[in-house]
């Protein structure tokens, strides 16, 4: 038997754990670990495996934009017909509905600036029902999904006799 | 000028840490993995640290009562209430302590006159020894074995009692083997106890926490029936990643505490007042965190285990601490030869069993209070280094 709950923060902090090293870590089978994976992606809880890549450290160019979007509901669909309709762009990180101020929170990646006010005046704004945006551009990432971007992985323990 | 015949005996007496050298020798090279160091490699949980902080911010950076600012030890009570089901009065019952060390040494000073004799359970944490001898008192050693899981086995530890016999010290979880006494195991050393009412236990539960079998502590504390004879030392720094700060606590008869506590006075003062703010908060808040780290510890255990079992060497399966002791025996090496070649060819870092008593020569200990990263390395080092002795590769 495997600790479904165990097992999906494991490979939350490591997507690259293989099912032998997890069934190790765990104390059960390989075989197990497999057959819960397989179990956790057909129910649709494990979405994807993603790498944490600090880009500002490689040679691409890129921006970040958070985008505020301030809708009006649609008789019947509510927020999810606008939020699936941008959901279509591939460069739409993440999509959230949100509480507060404004309705919807996107994270949008692009080239440069250009790109980004591009995308928010001809592909946002014209949609019927949005009220209004806001753009944020990301300027330096500190913490990405838990993991601090500067972090000092040094064992700097010094030796001590006990 | 030479003072070294200034010394008193029992300091001349006492060796020198029989790890000294091999720690000189890893500390000069390069690129060593260390799986020999006895503290956790997290950093302590951050509202832990902030509590901390806070207090210097408040201007809290004058001495504490000498047992404890009374908030520490009420905290230090509802937790050891909690876990342990046990009550100890923050008045009188209680002593907050620099690290579990300080406990040790306060006990001794305060219990032994001059020839006592106190048992140790070796192998066992290099300080036992030592302090009994600085304290004038004579240490007898009761062995633990691999075939009874490292535990205290009742009968051996009666074959030891004199009508010197002062107390025992058990220190489980055990660093270096890892072992645990549970608590069934626990009542039979009860019943020994039962027949010799002089006796006191120092019971070391540093590691309580670190216990992967059982989910909460076992302790001879919960015998009501011995509970006075029984003194906990106890701390913050291996369950809750605290070493640095030097906190540990004494809990016991109030007779006894006065006792220690009248050391602990004259020596020490009081304990580093901004830990004591940290701990509350690491009582209050940071259990889960202790959770979390123990859950990692315990994916660590089975990494160490398996690697372990891939290298054919031969490993009692820890429960407790952070700590695995195999066998080295049969590789034609002592410990420290074992220790010193692998340092210098694999440059991994582990400490031998003698260091832990002379039981523990023909072992190891390897600690996982280090990254999976570098216990996966370890391990694969470790198995090309035992099958390389195999072929012979390091005969003299």
């Amino acid at each position: 038997m495997v600790n479904r709950m165990e097992l999906l923060k494991l490979i939350k902090n490591n997507a690259k754990l293989c099912p032998r090293e997890i069934a190790v870590m765990l104390g059960t089978t390989e075989e197990d670990v497999q057959a819960e994976l397989k179990a956790l992606s057909d129910e649709g809880i494990i979405l994807g495996y993603t790498t944490q890549i600090n880009w500002e450290k490689t040679e691409k160019e890129s921006v970040i934009a958070m985008i505020e979007v301030k809708l009006s509901p649609m008789r019947n669909r509510g927020y999810d017909h606008i939020a699936n309709l941008l959901c279509k762009y591939d460069k739409v990180a993440s999509c959230y509905l949100v509480s507060g101020d404004y309705d919807l929170m996107l994270i949008y990646e692009d080239d440069n600036l250009r790109e980004v006010a591009s995308f928010v005046s001809e592909k946002i704004a014209p949609l019927e029902g949005v009220l209004s945006t806001k753009t944020h551009f990301i300027l330096k990432k500190y913490k990405i999904d838990g993991i601090v971007s500067d972090r000092n992985d040094n064992d700097d323990r010094q030796t001590v006799i006990l | 000028m030479d003072y070294s015949d200034k010394i008193s005996d029992v300091v001349k007496k006492v060796p020198p840490s029989a790890i000294r050298r091999f720690f000189d020798l890893a500390n000069e090279m390069k690129d060593v993995i260390s799986l020999s160091i006895g503290e956790p490699d997290f950093v302590t949980p951050w509202n832990v640290r902030e509590a901390g902080i806070n207090s210097l911010v408040d201007g809290y950076t004058h001495y504490s009562p000498n047992a404890g600012y009374i908030d520490s030890r009420k905290a230090i009570s509802k937790y050891i209430s909690d876990r342990y089901g046990v009550d100890y009065d923050p008045n009188g019952e209680i002593l907050i302590t620099v690290g579990g060390s300080e406990g040790l040494d306060l006990v001794a000073r305060a219990l032994i006159n001059p020839g006592d004799e106190v048992i140790i359970v070796e192998p066992c944490f290099v300080a036992y020894k030592a302090t009994v001898a600085f304290a004038h008192g004579v240490p007898v050693v009761v062995e633990t074995k691999p075939e009874n899981d490292f535990k205290l086995q009742p009968e051996e530890l009666e074959a030891k009692i004199t009508d010197k016999t002062k107390y025992i010290i058990l220190g489980y979880p055990s660093n270096p083997t890892g072992a645990i006494m549970t608590k069934e195991d626990l009542s039979k050393i009860r019943d020994v106890l039962l027949k010799h009412p002089d006796i006191f236990v120092i019971s070391d539960e540093l590691y309580a926490e670190l216990n992967y079998v059982e989910d909460k502590p076992s302790s001879l504390v919960q015998f009501e029936d011995i509970k006075d004879r029984v003194i906990m030392i106890n701390g913050f720094s291996k369950s809750f990643a605290m070493t640095g700060w030097r906190l540990g606590y004494v809990l016991g008869n109030r007779s006894l505490v006065a006792a220690v506590t009248k050391i602990h006075q004259y020596c020490i003062m009081c304990s580093p007042s901004m830990s004591q703010f940290a701990i509350i908060d690491a009582l209050k808040n940071g259990l889960s965190y202790v959770d979390e780290m123990k859950d990692e510890y315990n994916h660590r255990r089975r990494v160490i285990i398996q690697g372990l079992k891939d290298a054919g060497l031969e490993c009692f399966t820890p429960s407790g601490a952070f700590y695995a002791f195999p066998s080295i025996k049969g590789l034609g090496l002592s410990s420290e030869e074992f220790c010193e070649t692998f340092l210098r060819e694999k440059h991994v870092a582990i400490v031998p069993g003698n260091a832990f008593g002379e039981c523990g020569e023909g072992y190891v200990r390897i600690s996982y209070a280090a990254s999976m990263e570098s216990i996966n390395t370890a391990m694969e080092r470790l198995a090309e280094f035992v099958k390389e002795l195999k072929e012979g590769k390091y005969n003299a």
